[in-house]
This record gives C-alpha cells, structure tokens and sequence, in this order.
C-alpha cells in the first residue's frame, strides 16, 4: 500500500527516511502514536484470559534497561 | 460542562457482543523476549541466531564496560533468583487461583441470564395461558346468563305464591263471613221460636197439660203393676 499508511515493521530499509518524513510528528500525533503502541502491546500481552509472567516482567525489564541508560554517568563513575 | 464542539458517537454503533479475549497471550522465550525475534532470525541464522547475538552483546557490553559489574550486579541477581524460584513453584497456583476468580464471574452472570431467561418463559407461558382463559369467556357469559335468568323465575314464582296466598285469605274471609251469618241467623230463629212458643202456652193449657200427665201417670203405673 501507500507509504504512510504502513507500519514500521513492514517499511523496507531504502524507504525508511521517506517513511520517517512522512511521520506525524506533531505532539499529538506522537501521543497517539504512544497511545497505539501501549494498547497494541496491551491487547497482545496483558489483556488475555490466561496470561504468563511476559506481560509485566517485559515492561519491568524495559524499565531496567531504561534507569541503567539514565544513570549509565553516575555508574560508570 | 461540555463542549459540544466535540462530535459524539461517531463511530460506527456495533451491537454485536464483542469478541471473547484471546486465551493466551503472545509467545514469549524465557519470560523476556517474544518468539517474532526468534522468528525474524531464524531465516538467516537458524535456532542458534538469537542466542549468539545475545552472548555476543553481553560480552561486548561487559567488555566495553557498558555494563560495569558492582555490587547492584550481585544484588540484582539474587533478587532475580528469587523472584525466578518465586514465580516457578507458585506460578501454577496463583494462576489456577486467578482463573477460579474468573470462573465464579463468569457463573454468576450466566446464571443472571438463564434466570432472566426462565422468568420471561414463564411469562410467556402465563401469557399464552391467559390468552387460552379468553377464549373460555363466552361460557362465563352463558352461565351468568343461565343464573340470572334462574333468578328472575324464581322471584316470579315466589311473587304467584304470594298473590295466590293472599287471595286465598281474601275468599276464606268471605266464605267464614256467610258461614257465621247463617249460623246467628238460625240461632236467632230458634230462639225467637221458642220463645213464641212459651209464651203461647197459656196457664189453662198448662193446667190441662199437667192433669192430662197425671191420668197418664195412673194408667201407666196401672198397667205396670198389672204386668208386675
């Protein structure tokens, strides 16, 4: 299909600029860009009848990785 | 305070009941990676790919000292241990725990509707019951009918039997009236006659009554002693 209308996963690697370019950028198209990735994420890991330990210890893990990078200066002191 | 500038109920209205809940989620490796990242790789590089990578990322990091070992390193893995033991002995519990929960949800609200579902058959029944009572309506009109007609005969009846009696009381009267005025009629005449015939009889006639009875007498005890 059109370029814009594609997800990131299906863009090819020569495209991904005019991809980016074609991205809404604007604070509410990132927010809803957020908004569709959370519920996407949601919907596929968390919303279920019988879930595991993936759904939180991912975002747990996410949010491991994340404190380390914020703190990575203190760290490596 | 709403702004009515925003549309309301735009999109489209979808009645239908919404489609259950998948049963599980994604699959993810090792609690932590999904199985697309396996997948994307194994084209290229076969089963063995991902884990490459991740041994080789972890010795650059380490090696690079990105990832600097200190004392969070030992905690970090104790606390990890743990919560791995934690999370495979009471896994299955919590989880069967946690569908019971769901379970008794789902049972109460099934049993809400198979209740709403029988209390409106049972209405229907009623209804059609009732309906079936209507048709009976035009006997309970011929029987009311019938008892009030039997009423009306019996009052009529009662009514002739009233007249008839007080007629006959009437005629009874009458009949008593004659009766008694025929009787002091006689009376009356029998004592006038006697009274006349007294009075008639004069003290001579007496006198020759009495000496008749006399010579009467004689002769018959005459006669009685003879025959003695």
């Amino acid at each position: 299909g059109p370029l814009s209308e594609r997800r990131l996963m299906d863009v090819r690697l020569g495209e991904l600029p005019m991809w980016l370019a074609t991205c809404d950028f604007s604070l509410q198209g990132l927010l809803g860009g957020v908004q569709k990735a959370w519920s996407s994420y949601y919907d596929k890991y968390i919303n279920v009848k019988r879930g595991g330990p993936a759904g939180i210890s991912m975002l747990l893990a996410g949010y491991c990785l994340l404190s380390y990078g914020w703190n990575y200066q203190h760290i490596s002191k | 305070v709403l702004h009515i500038a925003r549309p309301l109920h735009t999109s489209q209205q979808c009645s239908a009941p919404l489609p259950p809940l998948p049963e599980k989620g994604g699959e993810v490796r090792h609690g932590l990676i999904p199985e697309e990242f396996f997948q994307f790789l194994y084209p290229k590089t076969g089963v063995t790919g991902p884990y490459m990578l991740g041994t080789g990322l972890l010795l650059y990091l380490l090696s690079k000292e990105i990832y600097v070992l200190n004392h969070e390193t030992v905690a970090a893995a104790c606390i990890l241990t743990v919560i791995i033991y934690g999370v495979k002995k009471f896994g299955p519990d919590v989880a069967a725990f946690a569908d019971k929960l769901n379970e008794e949800k789902v049972a109460t609200a099934l049993a809400v509707k198979n209740e709403a579902i029988k209390d409106l058959e049972t209405a229907i029944e009623q209804e059609k019951k009732e309906q079936w009572r209507v048709e009976g309506r035009s006997y309970l009109f011929d029987a009311k009918r019938n008892n009030v007609a039997m009423l009306l005969e019996t009052n009529y009846r009662e009514r002739l039997m009233t007249v008839y009696n007080e007629v006959k009381k009437r005629l009874d009267f009458q009949v008593a009236m004659q009766n008694l005025k025929r009787q002091k009629e006689q009376e009356h005449m029998i004592q006038w006659v006697e009274k006349n015939v007294v009075q008639s009889i004069t003290p001579q006639q007496q006198k020759e009554s009495i000496a008749k009875c006399i010579l009467d007498l004689k002769a018959l005890s005459r006669s009685a002693q003879a025959a003695a």
